[in-house]
């Protein structure tokens, strides 16, 4: 199936791949492969994956943004998305230990919270978390 | 003197040369820049195209029909106009029109009973309205030749909250959109509340499948409520683009025009100093024939003389 992610600023990556994962705001992972039914949906913060036929697969740091499956055709679009050769890993790193300082000292800041997880992302997708 | 005209013209040709070349250099750059800002209109299209029938199946799928960004108020009283000018002039008409169309539409409104509120993008815009005591409600610039969705998400939110609360009934967006290099018209746009006939107009042109068949997660109304935003930004971005564009289509324009004209009056400036520059040597070479002659026929005078006194020493 087609897969594209596509960005406000620009198409981030367009190519096939057998199935598609991602994580909707319902709370659950979605896995789309041929065929799938007509699905809309919201994302959470989490990687996107698509699966290729040998096995590997492609990840990207989707922050938020929508699902469209239709007619073997998967758009995720999203406003704050990096494929994984775009992360500043140094600069999520950084990111990650400031949101944990921010929480140690105050574990409701719903900021640092998102930080975090932003972070977390971020560093799943580029490998190195 | 006569010198003098022509020491005054070689002045002003040497400084509408240098002008003319200003002006060749910001015609280059902003033609180099249109293609750029056109490029960025195109690749801005699929986010926005997709947005648009994420939002057009979810009004099919009956979902958000209460939400109100996308609900016409039943009175309206207070309109905000978004205008988006530039930061910079020598670009022609272009802030002009973009200014008068607004301004012409607050007329409308306040014809109409509604009052006006201002958001304006581009210092050009706010210049204007500041200076004639209009109240600006917001004013963002900096980024009039190359937005990005971050400036686009900023302007939104001077209008969305205050659209869902209430305190506005309309949100317009004044600007140029982009046609193609050569042509590009202001235009006001309605939008907010999001205009769902739209997307049932597009929709009925292409009947991909009833839309009914889509599965929702979580579900409609949850997906609407984080969509709707992002669809009024995605909007925004696109009228910031193409406002970009038609900016640096109108500034080479401009340049050219300037280059242009800059030719002429060195054209008209340089015939104009040759005539100088001879009329300058002529009335010298009759000053000096003039002269010559003078002193010659005083020297046969003088001949005139002696050869007398001789006569009259032999006579």
């Amino acid at each position: 199936m087609d897969v594209q992610l596509v960005s406000p600023e620009q198409v981030l990556y367009q190519g096939a791949g057998p199935m598609v994962v991602v994580r909707t705001l319902g709370g659950g992972d979605i896995a789309f492969q041929d065929n799938h039914a007509p699905f809309l949906g919201a994302l959470a913060d989490w990687p996107a994956r698509v699966k290729f036929e040998d096995g590997t697969e492609a990840s990207f740091a989707v922050h938020g943004g929508f699902v469209e499956v239709s007619h073997n055709q998967v758009i995720i679009l999203s406003d704050v998305a990096e494929p994984a050769a775009d992360i500043d890993v140094a600069r999520a790193t950084e990111a990650k230990t400031r949101a944990e300082e921010a929480l140690r000292v105050n574990p409701d800041d719903e900021l640092a919270a998102a930080a975090l997880l932003r972070a977390d992302v971020r560093l799943e997708v580029a490998g190195a978390a | 003197m006569a010198g003098g005209q022509e020491r005054i013209l070689r002045r002003r040709i040497k400084s509408v040369e240098s002008t003319k070349k200003i002006t060749r250099a910001m015609e280059l750059i902003a033609a180099s820049r249109i293609v750029k800002a056109q490029a960025r209109v195109h690749a801005a299209q699929p986010y926005a195209e997709g947005i648009t029938d994420v939002v057009r199946n979810l009004q099919g799928a009956g979902g958000g029909s209460n939400s109100a960004l996308l609900t016409p108020r039943a009175e309206m009283h207070k309109v905000a106009d978004i205008i988006i000018a530039a930061d910079r002039g020598l670009c022609g008409g272009y802030n002009s029109t973009v200014i008068r169309a607004a301004e012409h539409d607050m007329r409308d409104q306040e014809r109409a009973g509604r009052e006006n509120a201002i958001v304006t993008v581009g210092r050009k815009a706010e210049g204007y309205f500041r200076f004639r005591d209009f109240p600006i409600d917001a004013a963002y610039s900096g980024f009039s030749d190359s937005p990005t969705y971050e400036d686009a998400r900023q302007v939104a939110s001077a209008v969305v909250s205050r659209f869902e609360a209430g305190e506005l009934d309309r949100v317009q967006l004044v600007y140029t959109r982009f046609i193609s290099a050569g042509r590009q018209e202001v235009v006001v746009e309605p939008l907010l509340p999001l205009e769902p006939s739209e997307a049932v107009d597009a929709s009925t042109d292409a009947p991909s499948e009833p839309s009914s068949d889509y599965e929702f997660e979580p579900n409609p109304e949850a997906i609407l409520e984080t969509l709707l935003p992002r669809y009024t930004e995605s909007r925004i971005y696109a009228a910031l683009l193409n406002a970009a564009a038609s900016e640096h289509a109108a500034r080479q324009r401009a340049m050219k025009a300037a280059t242009d004209n800059a030719e002429d009056l060195i054209l008209t400036y340089r015939r104009r100093m040759n005539r100088a520059r001879q009329d300058s040597i002529t009335t010298e070479i009759m000053e000096i024939v003039g002269g010559a002659e003078a002193l010659s026929q005083g020297a046969d005078a003088h001949d005139d003389v002696q050869a007398a006194e001789y006569y009259d020493k032999t006579a």
